[in-house]
C-alpha cells in the first residue's frame, strides 16, 4: 500500500475511527507497513524491545508456550500490553498466512497515544473487553 | 578465422559477456547489490550471468545523491588497518571481498576532504571493484519482462531471453514516487531537482521531511529566499532515534534555521492540493495538530516523497509487494515469500525487517548493511540450490566465550546490522561446538535447530549499545539477555565472560 491507501485502510479500522483526515495522514506516516510470511513470529514470548502492531490483512495466532490461545484478524492490534508494562510479551504472535501489518515502535507508542487521545480511548475499550472476557473465562 | 576477426570476436564477448541463454543463476543489476551478489556467487563457484540496463557499474550512484556527497562514512584512519574484516565497520562504502587486494577499495579513491565520499568517488569505487574482482557484466541489456517455463524463470531482454532456475533482482529502490495529490503536475520530484544556483531567490516548498527533503533544503539554503518543508508527521533526528532512520546530523542546518526563525520553516501538515497561477504556486495544506487549513505562496514545489522498487511485471508472476516502497514480501534469506527461486539483493532487502528491537531498524537500506544481507543471500542460494557446503569449524569449549565476545567487540556484520545479524555457535553430536558463521538473527530464533548460542549487538530504549545473547535449547529460543554495556564498547572482559558463560549453560561446557 502507498500512504494514501494506508490512510484509507486506517479510516476503516475502529481503533482509528475518531481521527480526522489530517490526523489519519499523520498516523499513516508514523506507522510503517511490514509483511510477514506464513508461520513467522511477529512478537516473541520473553523477548524485550517489541513493538505495537495493527493488522491490515491476514490472521495471527496468539500462542503461549506453543499452544494456540486466540486468533486476531484485520483491525485487531497487539503488542501494546508489553510496551505499556515495560515487560516482554507473555505470548508468541505467529502469522497464520501472509500478513500485512502496521508497526509502531515501543518508544513511539506513548507519544502517539498522547497526541491522539481518541485512539487511546478506543484502545482502553478494547483492553477492557479483553479483561472482561478473560475474567469470564476465569470464572 | 583471421587473427583480426578472432580478436574482434573476443573483444565483443568481453564488452558483451553473458549472451542470452540458459544459466544456473541470472543476476539483474550492476549497482552495489548486483556486484556483491555476483562476487559471492563467483567466489563460491556458482556460474551465473549478470545483466544491467546501465552502460557501466554503479547503479544509483551513477547519479545520486543529488548534491554529490554520500551519507555513509569511510574513515581512512581507524582502530583497525584497512583491508581487515574489522575495518569494514569504519568503511561503509567498500563492497566485501575475501582477497585483501579487493577489500577496502574506497579509502584510496577519496580525496581526503571528507569521510563521506563524493558520488563520483563512490561510482569509481564500485567500478574498481567490478574490474578488480573480475565481475563480468553485460551492460546496456535491459530487463524488459519476466515469465516462467516449468522450473525456469525467463528474463526477457532486447538482446534475447535468459533462462535460469534462480534469478536475483538487484534493481535498487530508486524509482521516484509522488503522491497523487491534486495539482501534482506542478510538482517536480527530487530526481528532477536542477542545479542549485537556478533556485536563486526562489520561494521553495519541499514535500517530505526525511533525509532527501532535508538534503535538498541543506543544499538550497544558500540559494532559496525561503524554504518550507512539510509532511504530516514531525521530523525525527537520527541522533534521537539512535538509528539512520531519522534525519542525519549532516542535514540538520535547516532545522536549526527553522528553530531560530531564519527563513526555513518546518510544517506538520498534509498537502491537500497545489494550484498554479500567474504569480507562482499556491500549496493548500491542513495542519496535523489542529486540522486548520494553511496556504503557502511559493515559486516551486519539489516532492522528496521517496522511491519504490522497480519490480516491473514481477507481481504478475505472483510476487507480493507491500508498503510505500513496494518492496517484495521476502523470507529471512531474501527469497520472495510467494515465488520460490526468486531472490532480491541490495537495498530491496530492507523489506526483511528482522526483530527491530526497540523499534530500531537494520541498515539494510544502505550499502553498509545491504552488502552483508546480500552475502548471506548468495550463500543461501549456493547452499540450497547448488550443494555448496558451508564450513563449520570446530571451536573448543574453553575458547567459545572469548570467540563470541571478540565478535561482539569487533565483528563488522554485528555493528553494521545491529539486532539483525549475529554470530552463532552450535552444539553438535557429542557436544562438539561449531562456528555457524554470521546468521540471520530472525532465522536463528525462529527456525529451530540444534542447541546453539548467538551473539549480536543491540541498542536499547535508553540508547545504550550492548551485546545481546540468544540461547537455543531443545529447538527453541525462549528469550533474550543483554550483557552489560561498556563505555568504549570493549566486551572482552572477565565480567562479560562470566556473564556470557552463565547464560550459555548447557551449550558451552564449563559454563
Amino acid at each position: 500500500m502507498n500512504q494514501e491507501e494506508v490512510v484509507d485502510a486506517l479510516a476503516g479500522l475502529s481503533l482509528f475511527a475518531d481521527l480526522r483526515r489530517p490526523q489519519l495522514e499523520a498516523a499513516a506516516h508514523t506507522f510503517s507497513e511490514e509483511s510477514f510470511a506464513p508461520g513467522q513470529r511477529i512478537l516473541r514470548q520473553g523477548f524485550q524491545g517489541t513493538g505495537f502492531y495493527v493488522i491490515l490483512d491476514g490472521e495471527v495466532s496468539v500462542q503461549i508456550d506453543g499452544k494456540d490461545r486466540a486468533r486476531l484478524g484485520k483491525g485487531d492490534f497487539f503488542g501494546e500490553m508489553s510496551i505499556l508494562l515495560g515487560e516482554p510479551p507473555v505470548a508468541d504472535i505467529v502469522a497464520l498466512g501472509a500478513l500485512h501489518a502496521l508497526h509502531l515502535s515501543g518508544p513511539e507508542l506513548q507519544g502517539f497515544l498522547q497526541q491522539n487521545p481518541a485512539v487511546m480511548y478506543r484502545m482502553l475499550q478494547s483492553v477492557a473487553r479483553r479483561l472482561r472476557n478473560a475474567n469470564r473465562w476465569g470464572n | 578465422m583471421t587473427n583480426r576477426r578472432r580478436a574482434s570476436v573476443a573483444s565483443t564477448a568481453e564488452a558483451k559477456p553473458h549472451p542470452p541463454g540458459d544459466y544456473p543463476v541470472v543476476v539483474v543489476g550492476s549497482g552495489p547489490g548486483g556486484l556483491q551478489a555476483a562476487y559471492v556467487l563467483k567466489h563460491l563457484g556458482i556460474d551465473h550471468a549478470v545483466i544491467s540496463a546501465d552502460p557501466s557499474p554503479g547503479g544509483m550512484f551513477r547519479r545520486f545523491p543529488f548534491f554529490q556527497r554520500l551519507l555513509s562514512w569511510t574513515k581512512p584512519h581507524a582502530p583497525y588497518p584497512q583491508k581487515t574484516r574489522e575495518y569494514e565497520w569504519y568503511d561503509w562504502n567498500s563492497l566485501l571481498a575475501v582477497e585483501p587486494e579487493n577489500r577496502s577499495l574506497m579509502p584510496p579513491l577519496m580525496d581526503g576532504t571528507s569521510e563521506f565520499p563524493s558520488r563520483p568517488e563512490m561510482e569509481a569505487g564500485l567500478s574498481a571493484f567490478a574490474g578488480q574482482a573480475g565481475i563480468r557484466i553485460r551492460h546496456d541489456t535491459r530487463w524488459e519482462a519476466t515469465s516462467r517455463d516449468g522450473d525456469r524463470f525467463i528474463v526477457h531482454t532486447a538482446d534475447g531471453d535468459y533462462r535460469a532456475k534462480v534469478v536475483i533482482f538487484a534493481v535498487g529502490v530508486a524509482q521516484p514516487w509522488t503522491p497523487s495529490t491534486p495539482g501534482v503536475e506542478h510538482v517536480a520530484h527530487y530526481v528532477d531537482t536542477r542545479e542549485a544556483s537556478s533556485y536563486r531567490g526562489k520561494r521553495l516548498f519541499i514535500i517530505g521531511k526525511q533525509n532527501s527533503g532535508f538534503e535538498l533544503a541543506s543544499g538550497l539554503l544558500h540559494w532559496a529566499s525561503r524554504i518550507i518543508l512539510a509532511s504530516p508527521r514531525p521530523a525525527t533526528l537520527s541522533v534521537n532515534l539512535h538509528s539512520l532512520a531519522g534525519v542525519r546530523a549532516r542535514y540538520v542546518q535547516p532545522w536549526e534555521d527553522s528553530n531560530l526563525g531564519g527563513g526555513c520553516f518546518i510544517l506538520n501538515a498534509s498537502i491537500e492540493r497545489i494550484e498554479r497561477h500567474e504569480d507562482g504556486i499556491t500549496v493548500h495544506t491542513r495542519r496535523s495538530d489542529n486540522g486548520e487549513p494553511f496556504m503557502a505562496e511559493v515559486d516551486e514545489v519539489i516532492a522528496a516523497t521517496g522511491f519504490q522498487a522497480p519490480l516491473g511485471d514481477l507481481t504478475e508472476l505472483g510476487v507480493t509487494v507491500f508498503g510505500q516502497s513496494r518492496l517484495p514480501a521476502m523470507t529471512n534469506f531474501y527469497e520472495s515469500a510467494t515465488v520460490p527461486g526468486m531472490y532480491f539483493a541490495g537495498t530491496i532487502g530492507q523489506g526483511v525487517a528482522g526483530l527491530k528491537k526497540f523499534g530500531i531498524p537494520a541498515n539494510s537500506g544502505a550499502v553498509h548493511g545491504a552488502r552483508y544481507n546480500t552475502r548471506l543471500m548468495a550463500e543461501h542460494v549456493a547452499e540450497t540450490h547448488f550443494g555448496w557446503v558451508r564450513e563449520r569449524p570446530v571451536i573448543r569449549h574453553e575458547d567459545a566465550a572469548d570467540f563470541l565476545l571478540t565478535e561482539a567487540t569487533t565483528a563488522p556484520e554485528l555493528w553494521n546490522q545491529k539486532s539483525y545479524l549475529a554470530r552463532a555457535i552450535s552444539r553438535g553430536s557429542g557436544g562438539t561446538l561449531h562456528d555457524e558463521g554470521i546468521v540471520s538473527l530472525a532465522d536463528f530464533v525462529d527456525s529451530g535447530g540444534p542447541d546453539a548460542i548467538a551473539i549480536t549487538i543491540e541498542t536499547d530504549d535508553t540508547g545504550d549499545i550492548h551485546p545481546a545473547v540468544y540461547v537455543r535449547r531443545r529447538g527453541r529460543v525462549d528469550g533474550d539477555a543483554r550483557l552489560d554495556g561498556s563505555p568504549l564498547h570493549e566486551y572482552r572482559t572477565t565480567a562479560h565472560r562470566r556473564e556470557l558463560l552463565s547464560l550459555a549453560r548447557g551449550v558451552i561446557r564449563g559454563s
